[in-house]
């Protein structure tokens, strides 16, 4: 191996948009049939570099580099035309998102041809026979009629492994990919990284660009972790994940929730040491249930609901589910996107009518009630979401939303609220000082922060948090997770979380439903489920997603 | 369980803190708009025409009506700046003082068609299934008909004269507005914002009159800018058929039809009043597209 020329050299790259420097003299060497992974936070200047690699750094970069030698090309001669020669013929680029990155009038075998056509000069049914190969290469199932559908026919799973053909059409020496599997579901991820990992075999250098430091180690035969445009350590996979040097790898590893019992820290806390996860004082399982009054708080029985469909049968979101919260629990959903784990979730909201079945909360009617009757009982039960800035009014303040949610909507003229606001930010871990601010100038997590503190201003006994982690980097994912479970033992709150991300739910619930279109396959006590799986669908799930870590 | 007796900072507040201030929105927004130009020009142009129509002696001293028989068809220059009329009125005297008529027909309709077009809007966004297809049909026939039309048509039916001039442009605007207002409340309606608060335990007048109408109103303030220029061309286009202020009064749109029968001879009867109205238009227009540039920021 070391005698081969590496496909990929990079010593000292430095890349600069007018003052601001993004990548600050990193150094990178892919050699042939090698994987190279570079993990990095949103922000650590890792897609700027795989850009440069290409010469796609955009308008206004200043590229520079001691040697930047691309497949055997020094990049930094290359003219426009010489680039797009080295793009699609040498180097294969994939995508995070293969829908935007297909044209969606053209057919996918279009698309491929494409890449043969400018960059080769085969015959039309050479071609034609060569983009069939490819497509079986990739593992779609019947090639022939892929070929003829357009992007948006194709899953995304489907999509995401055409755009692979398309890269690998002219046998590159080098693949840059850049966070292939991180809209996909785990099922799907696994087989896709899977794919990656054979076409590795096939000789060609692979780059692979990620935020999740789980979901690439299987893959990698090396690890660079990028953290403010610089490389803080790289070397061997196992090197990095088993022995991490430097005190941010450490910090990202601690910070992923997989294998890491239930109320473990995941980020470093303020007093303990910042390196080993320290379990937090309480015990490590769940408050005991009292036998006597262990009254669920909200109950949902045989739940169903159907969308009407144009033009076909209607679509069944959910059939007949089942579930207990009891207090100061938290009640796992997991499952794939379309699984119909949100359509419950806004069932116990009552925001929307099941058309079967009921949801009681506290003992009392809740899907069956009037919203007039609801509305009373609504402070009792919140909601965090996923994306929290669009459910915050964009012409409110932190204090006005607080404001707005401690007075039940009554006002949101901060300054008669102005110690409960402070209090709120506190206990949620945000400076008082931000109370002024737009949540539009707040950073992701800390925005999630504020969804919480707005949720528990009017004081509730569950909260309905419907992927409240999935659009954070790992790191502030962790520190949302420690919230959330110092929230639960200080305030004795119920969770009903809703995740597609298994990790999250086997350190967060105490108990869990996996779902799977509309159904609940499986459920019980998490760790009976995830260490004895029943259904082969929990199977499935666990191993595609114990194959990435 | 209270939340009070257990208020505890339970997380390094130092890992979050408040960072660099950040202006206040508002700030942002005059700072954005002051950058351009075009913009400052229009704003000074709107101006001078508001100040025209507020205290028109101020700009020009000489009586837009007095009448000059020899001072007749007086080409532009050092003693009528603009020139005169068939009657030696002073051109520019008479822009000035046709700058308040103009002004306030456009404002007034603009503002009853944004009225109309609130109520339109409103009850066809939140009144439900079958309110929204039936004024949304109304609409369709009111689109359908050119908007000079429908205005002449309702003047015909209810007479000249100014306050039907202001309903006649307010009825050919109101439709456009509707829709969009419709439209906002809709997509509103569906927000994750709405949820939140419905789930927050909002009542629906609540949740209208202090989530939806506020937000849906910011991008109709920015098309009624470019409405006002709209409605003054409107109004000038009435008053040039004769359907609005009679002759002599000051009126832009009634001096280009009066000097349209002397074009040949005295150009700058019909030339200067046509140029306020597009420049007043104009300046509406600039200035509409960069408040909804900085709004989309």
């Amino acid at each position: 191996m070391t005698t081969l020329k590496p496909v990929l050299q990079v010593t000292d790259l430095n890349v600069s948009f007018g003052p601001d420097t993004v990548v600050r003299g990193i150094s990178l060497t892919v050699n042939p049939g090698e994987c190279l992974a570079l993990v990095g936070e949103s922000g650590s200047g890792k897609s700027v570099t795989a850009r440069s690699l290409l010469g796609l750094a955009g308008r206004g970069a200043h590229v520079r580099a001691k040697t930047l030698s691309v497949a055997g090309y020094d990049a930094q001669k290359l003219s426009t035309r010489g680039w797009r020669k080295l793009r699609g013929a040498h180097v294969g680029f994939i995508l995070q998102d293969a829908l935007t990155s297909l044209d969606p009038l053209r057919t996918v075998g279009k698309e491929i041809e494409d890449v043969l056509r400018l960059h080769g000069s085969a015959s039309g049914s050479q071609r034609a026979a060569r983009v069939i190969e490819l497509l079986q290469a990739v593992g779609l199932d019947d090639p022939v009629r892929r070929a003829g559908q357009r992007s948006g026919e194709l899953s995304g799973g489907m999509r995401q492994r055409a755009l692979i053909a398309s890269a690998i059409a002219m046998d590159p020496a080098l693949i840059i990919a850049d966070e292939p599997t991180t809209a996909l579901d785990a099922t799907i991820a696994a087989a896709v990284l899977g794919l990656l990992r054979d076409l590795r075999r096939g000789g060609a250098g692979m780059l692979l660009i990620s935020h999740d430091l789980a979901a690439v180690s299987a893959t990698a035969d090396s690890i660079a972790v990028m953290a403010n445009g610089r490389i803080v350590e790289q070397g061997p996979r196992a090197q990095v994940l088993e022995d991490p040097q430097h005190p941010y790898t450490r910090a990202l590893l601690a910070a992923a929730p997989s294998g890491k019992p239930r109320f473990t820290r995941l980020s470093p806390s303020a007093g303990a040491p910042s390196s080993a996860p320290q379990p937090s004082g309480a015990a490590t399982t769940a408050p005991p249930l009292g036998t006597v009054d262990a009254q669920p708080l909200l109950r949902a029985r045989g739940l169903a609901k159907s969308f009407p469909m144009a033009g076909s049968a209607d679509f069944r979101a959910v059939s007949s589910v089942d579930f207990e919260l009891f207090p100061a629990r938290t009640l796992g959903v997991v499952g794939e996107s379309g699984s119909g784990k949100t359509t419950t979730a806004r069932m116990a909201l009552g925001l929307l009518v099941p058309d079967a079945g009921s949801v009681e909360f506290c003992g009392e009617p809740w899907s069956a009630a009037a919203e007039s009757a609801r509305r009373a009982r609504r402070p009792s039960l919140g909601a965090i979401y996923q994306d929290p800035l669009s459910s915050f009014d964009p012409r409110l303040s932190t204090a006005s939303l607080l404001a707005d949610s401690l007075s039940f909507g009554a006002t949101r003229n901060p300054r008669s609220y102005s110690g409960e606001i402070s209090q709120l930010l506190e206990m949620v871990g945000l400076h008082p000082d931000l109370a002024p601010r737009n949540p539009a100038t707040l950073s992701g997590g800390q925005r999630q922060r504020l969804a919480i503190a707005r949720a528990l201003a009017p004081k509730p006994k569950v909260l309905i948090c419907d992927e409240p982690v999935s659009a954070l980097d790992v790191s502030i994912q962790a520190q949302v997770l420690d919230l959330l479970d110092e929230l639960q033992q200080s305030l004795g709150l119920s969770y009903l979380l809703i995740s597609h991300d298994l990790a999250v739910i086997r350190h967060m619930s105490d108990d869990v439903l996996v779902m799977k279109a509309g159904e609940v396959v499986e459920s019980g006590a998490t760790e009976s489920v995830f260490t004895n799986p029943q259904h082969s669908y929990t199977r499935a799930l666990l191993a595609a997603t114990s194959s990435e870590s | 369980m209270s939340i009070h007796n257990s208020m505890l900072p339970l997380t390094d507040p130092v890992l979050v803190s408040a960072g660099t201030r950040v202006p206040r929105p508002g700030a942002t927004l005059a700072r954005r708009l002051v950058r351009r130009l075009p913009t400052v020009i229009a704003a000074v142009v709107l101006l001078f025409f508001i100040l025209a129509a507020i205290a028109p002696y101020l700009l020009a001293p000489d009586d837009p009506l007095a009448i000059n028989p020899a001072a007749a068809f007086s080409p532009p220059g050092p003693g009528h700046l603009l020139g005169t009329d068939e009657s030696g009125r002073d051109i520019y005297s008479r822009i000035i003082h046709g700058a308040r008529p103009s002004l306030l027909i456009g404002a007034a309709a603009t503002a009853a068609g944004l009225g109309l077009a609130l109520v339109l809007g409103i009850a066809a966004g939140f009144g439900g299934r079958w309110l929204d297809f039936g004024i949304g049909r109304i609409l369709e026939v009111l689109f359908a008909l050119p908007g000079l039309l429908l205005a002449l048509v309702f003047i015909a039916l209810a007479g000249p004269g100014v306050g039907t001039t202001v309903l006649a442009v307010a009825l050919t605007t109101a439709p456009g507005y509707a829709r969009v207002i419709r439209g906002q409340i809709i997509a509103l309606r569906a927000s994750p914002m709405v949820e939140a608060a419905t789930v927050l335990g909002r009542s629906r007048w609540r949740i209208l009159t202090a989530h939806i109408l506020p937000n849906a109103l910011a991008p109709v303030a920015v098309l009624a800018t470019l409405g006002l220029g709209q409605a003054v061309l409107w109004a000038a286009s009435l008053s040039f058929l004769g359907l609005g202020s009679p002759p002599p009064a000051p009126e832009w749109g009634t001096m280009l039809s009066a000097g349209r029968t002397y074009l040949s001879l005295a150009w700058w009867m019909t030339f200067f009043p046509g140029l306020a109205i597009v420049i007043l238009a104009g300046s509406a227009t600039v200035l509409s597209r960069s408040m909804k540039a900085a709004s989309s920021q």
